[in-house]
């Protein structure tokens, strides 16, 4: 959608491409939060724990960098059209990006509930959570991408990706409550694990709201609208 | 299709493939548009765009210059404006004018607002016109600012009062449309903001046309905008279409600030 063409004003491209930027590098820290917070919780590595705890401060910050940015290019340049939508789609990403930092801090806070002050044996359903984890954290990356790109088709086919880490939600739930009951001395571990779990499915459902907004900038259409349109027309 | 989708219902004035030549220059190519009753039209567009000449062509201003030919149709309530059998003095009265820089008459505040009215014969007595000239300074809102000094001379007042003086001496005749030709745009943000906010008011009376150089006027006056470009009209429709998603490269080139 973008016409490629630069402001006759240079200093309005610079601000909109340092947004850009502020927005890609908070996504590169939440995504690396999220695969730091399963490794530390897949290898029991309460450091990296910590250090994903620590590194949220970071992606705060840029949030709030965006937040002013972002409104003294209101201010000042008065955007329009699709600059306009950019602004403010930049604006509501930065907070959803932020609260995917705040789900990867919630699991890596999980890793010492785990794994427990003890030794136990290694709670076997573990081992699946991984693969939801790359799901969900392809998400972020790729709509990530597709606001970089003002990719609308991309935002697309991402929310339609988010069926499928719903279902991975689902039938993990099942595996850890038959495990729950079948292991009832492992109740409060496996109990973390549902969360974490449940973290990472709204992991994939805010990265289908950025979606949402990535096809919003791009084409000055809410999703639905375009859904209701192709159903009439 | 979509231009027609964003047409207002009922059209006051309505122009069908309109051409407008400078001598051999053309200005205008082949404009249709339609202007609503209680809507506010902006004209946008770059410098030379034709959006001054084409809102002239609509209370036929473009017969003072001498090159001018102007060829389509243009009515007003389904009435050809060019046709011979049209009284330009009355569709002047008809479809009032408020041009870029104040030009109030060098005599006094109440004979700027009087003079109108007068030789159109609207006031049988003086205390009918006292009544005219009150209510149409009130509706520009000027009144208070002038009704105990309305012998003074209209000149002496600020640039935005000229400016407010110049909107009730047009609508002192009772017009049914007025057009502004960025009538903002010698005065200050204070003065400017009371003009939009009189033309806020003025709407529901009259279908207005403003031309505008300011895009953040015609996002705040306007419910309809209509794109100039090189002589053609680019893109009309709702002005908060036209401001959150324009449907022509060209339209948001220009208004974000990416033209040329």
């Amino acid at each position: 959608m973008a016409t490629g063409h630069e402001h006759t004003v240079k200093a309005f491209d610079r601000d909109i491409g340092h947004l850009r930027a502020l927005i890609s590098q908070m996504g590169g820290l939440a995504e690396q939060a999220i695969s730091d917070a399963m490794l530390a919780l897949s290898r029991n590595d309460p450091a990296l724990a910590k250090e994903v705890r620590a590194k949220d401060k970071a992606i705060d910050a840029i949030e709030a960098e965006v937040e002013k940015l972002a409104v003294r290019v209101i201010a000042l340049r008065a955007p329009m059209a699709d600059d306009l939508r950019e602004v403010v789609a930049a604006l509501k990403i930065a907070a959803v990006i932020e609260r995917i930092g705040d789900y990867a801090k919630n699991i890596a806070k999980r890793v010492g509930p785990i794994h427990g002050e003890t030794h136990d044996p290694r709670i076997e359903p573990l081992s699946i959570l991984p693969a939801m984890a790359q799901l969900a954290s392809d998400m972020v990356h790729d709509v990530l991408d597709a606001f970089s790109a003002r990719d609308a088709q991309a935002a697309i086919e991402i929310c339609q990706r988010d069926n499928a880490l719903d279902d991975y939600y689902n039938s993990i739930f099942r595996v850890l409550v038959t495990y729950m009951v079948e292991n009832p001395k492992t109740i409060s571990q496996v109990a973390h694990l549902l969360f974490v779990a449940k973290n990472l499915e709204r992991i994939g459902d805010h990265a289908t709201n950025v979606a949402e907004m990535v096809y919003f900038a791009a084409t000055g259409q809410t999703l639905a609208e375009r859904e209701t349109s192709e159903f009439a027309g | 299709m979509t231009q027609a989708q964003a047409s207002p219902p009922v059209p006051k004035l309505s122009a069908r493939g309109v051409n407008v030549f400078y001598g051999q220059k053309q200005a205008i190519k082949d404009v249709s548009i339609d202007i609503a009753m209680e809507h506010v039209t902006a004209f946008i567009g770059p410098s030379g765009c034709g959006k001054s000449t084409f809102l002239r062509t609509m209370n036929r201003m473009n017969d003072t210059v001498a090159s001018a030919r102007v060829t389509g149709d243009i009515r007003l309530d389904g009435e050809d404006i060019y046709s011979p059998a049209m009284d330009v003095v009355q569709l002047r009265a008809r479809v009032g004018m408020v041009f870029q820089k104040p030009n109030p008459f060098p005599k006094s505040i109440y004979e700027n607002v009087a003079y109108g009215p007068r030789i159109h014969g609207l006031a049988t007595s003086k205390g009918e016109m006292d009544g005219i000239v009150e209510r149409s300074l009130t509706r520009a809102g000027l009144w208070n600012e002038v009704k105990d000094r309305l012998t003074d001379s209209g000149t002496a007042l600020s640039g935005g009062q000229q400016q407010r003086l110049c909107i009730a001496r047009a609508i002192a005749v009772d017009p049914e449309v007025i057009l502004m030709d960025e009538p903002c745009s010698a005065l200050d943000p204070i003065a400017t903001a009371k003009i939009e906010e009189l033309i806020h008011e003025l709407r529901g009376r009259y279908a207005i046309a403003i031309v505008t150089h300011n895009m953040q006027q015609a996002a705040r006056v306007s419910q309809r905008t209509a794109f100039f470009h090189l002589g053609t009209l680019v893109e009309y429709g709702r002005t908060s279409d036209i401001f959150t998603n324009p449907r022509q490269e060209r339209t948001k080139d220009y208004i974000t600030g990416r033209y040329g």
